[in-house]
């Protein structure tokens, strides 16, 4: 019994031993292992089927038509930002959210035209797992999901909230929510396909790069509560015949 | 993403202003020091034909001239490094953060080629006359997508305020490469991190050269 426990004892111990030379690991990611291969798989499904969608789409649709999209899909999605602002407490934030939506929707064709950020009611996104966090929820560890990319603990966990919170999914029939989610997506990719080549030249680890910069953002989306509003103090900086004449008087900040 | 690197390479751009500044520069505020050359890079890069048709040669030397001198590499290098900068020796320091540097620039540079019509706005600056390390804060309106938080810490010198981190999107400079910079010292020791940064930087130089715009 007691060789037993010895021999126990000593197999966790260096099982512990090997855990802590296994590399720098990082607290806050703890299944490194799993969302390193995800990521990888991720990132394959992106190269030979997505990022190819996006270029051609990019290329090939006017950009009227692409910014309409962009703008159509991003009015559904601040009804459910709108909810979740007031959920967090952020009265100004939820108002702001619901006219936003009522200007864009009824004087911009249904969401196709964004006058809302024309009008100064810029958009806030807040999604169900920032609500949880400024709840007080931990975020707990990093998770990358199949398909939906970096996200935490607490975050998938309330994926299913933001999923039923797009009223594009009550969408029927079936098959236009299907083409329109596919639509979406390939929307969003073609957005960033500028910086995905920009960071795969900068990122010496992208795994590492994209999770860092993910739980970053996520934590300070948590703490000011999506970000800086356009009015919220910011000065807009004169233009430079203005600018010129203000460089003439000493700076007395 | 794509604002973050937008936003980068403006960020950085925004510490420009070599010339005109160099003498007003050590007693010049740190928000008035960002304002300036946030518009002067921004305005450059807009009104400049080949910088807009992705003359990378000419956005790298843009970089280079009014960019650069503002910012501490040193100190944005030992932070990333962490607490393996005290274990590296003079010569590693010198080549990391020379390495560094060069891969901070072609990320500006990426970036910066990426802008349009972008527009910025500050936050008054609030910080006492005799802090020596300030937070300016600013964001980045764009025709399409979300305005870009873009924040930038700054340190009082003695030839002036230098700009050692960078916030885009909620995100900091230092703390996004110490993650990368860690990894590699664990798989090739601090040599092993120079030489991945060298190579890179090879990579980037000849992919530069090879962009440059059709004329």
């Amino acid at each position: 019994m007691k060789r037993a426990v010895r021999l126990g004892t000593l197999a966790i111990a260096i099982a512990l031993g090997g855990c802590a030379s296994a590399g720098a690991n990082d607290p806050r990611d703890p299944l490194e292992g799993f969302n390193r291969t995800m990521f990888s798989f991720n990132d394959k499904l992106d190269q030979v089927a997505l990022k190819p969608a996006a270029t051609v789409y990019k290329d090939v649709t006017p950009s009227f038509v692409q910014t309409g999209i962009g703008n159509f899909f991003g009015n559904i999605g601040d009804v459910w930002s709108a909810i979740n602002s007031l959920l967090q407490g952020n009265l100004e934030g939820g108002f702001t959210g619901v006219m936003r939506v009522a200007v864009n929707t009824v004087l911009g064709l249904g969401g196709v035209l964004d006058i809302g950020t024309e009008a100064g009611l810029t958009r806030h996104q807040a999604d169900f797992g920032q609500t949880l966090g400024v709840w007080g929820v931990d975020s707990g560890p990093y998770v990358v999901l199949p398909l939906f990319g970096s996200s935490t603990l607490r975050d998938t966990v309330a994926l299913p909230a933001d999923i039923y919170g797009n009223i594009w999914t009550y969408k029927r029939p079936i098959v236009w929510r299907n083409v329109g989610t596919a639509v979406r997506v390939v929307d969003q990719r073609a957005a960033l396909l500028d910086a995905s080549n920009l960071l795969e030249d900068v990122a010496l680890d992208r795994y590492a790069f994209v999770r860092d910069v993910y739980l970053q953002r996520r934590a300070s989306q948590v703490r000011d509560r999506g970000g800086p509003w356009a009015d919220d103090g910011y000065e807009d900086v004169p233009e430079p015949a203005a600018e010129s004449a203000v460089q003439k008087k000493p700076d007395g900040n | 993403m794509n604002k973050l690197y937008k936003f980068l390479a403006i960020l950085l751009a925004g510490g420009m202003l070599a010339f005109v500044g160099a003498a007003r520069a050590a007693d010049e505020a740190p928000d008035a020091l960002i304002k300036r050359i946030s518009l002067d890079v921004l305005d450059t890069a807009k009104g400049d034909q080949q910088i807009q048709s992705g003359d990378q040669q000419r956005i790298l030397q843009l970089v280079e001239d009014k960019v650069m001198p503002y910012v501490d590499f040193e100190r944005m290098t030992s932070l990333s490094a962490g607490r393996f900068w005290r274990e590296a020796t003079p010569e590693q320091k010198k080549q990391l953060t020379a390495q560094f540097r060069d891969l901070l620039k072609y990320t500006y540079s990426g970036a910066l080629a990426q802008v349009r019509d972008q527009k910025i706005q500050f936050r008054p600056l609030r910080a006492s006359p005799d802090d020596t390390e300030v937070e300016v804060q600013s964001q980045v309106l764009q025709s399409r997508g979300d305005p870009i938080q873009l924040n930038y810490r700054l340190e009082k010198l003695p030839s002036g305020w230098k700009i050692y981190d960078v916030n885009v999107l909620g995100a900091w400079l230092v703390q996004t490469y110490k993650g990368n910079f860690a990894s590699e010292i664990d798989k090739g020791g601090i040599d092993g991190l120079i030489k991945t940064l060298t190579e890179r930087n090879q990579r980037l130089a000849s992919a530069a050269k090879n962009a440059k715009a059709p004329s």
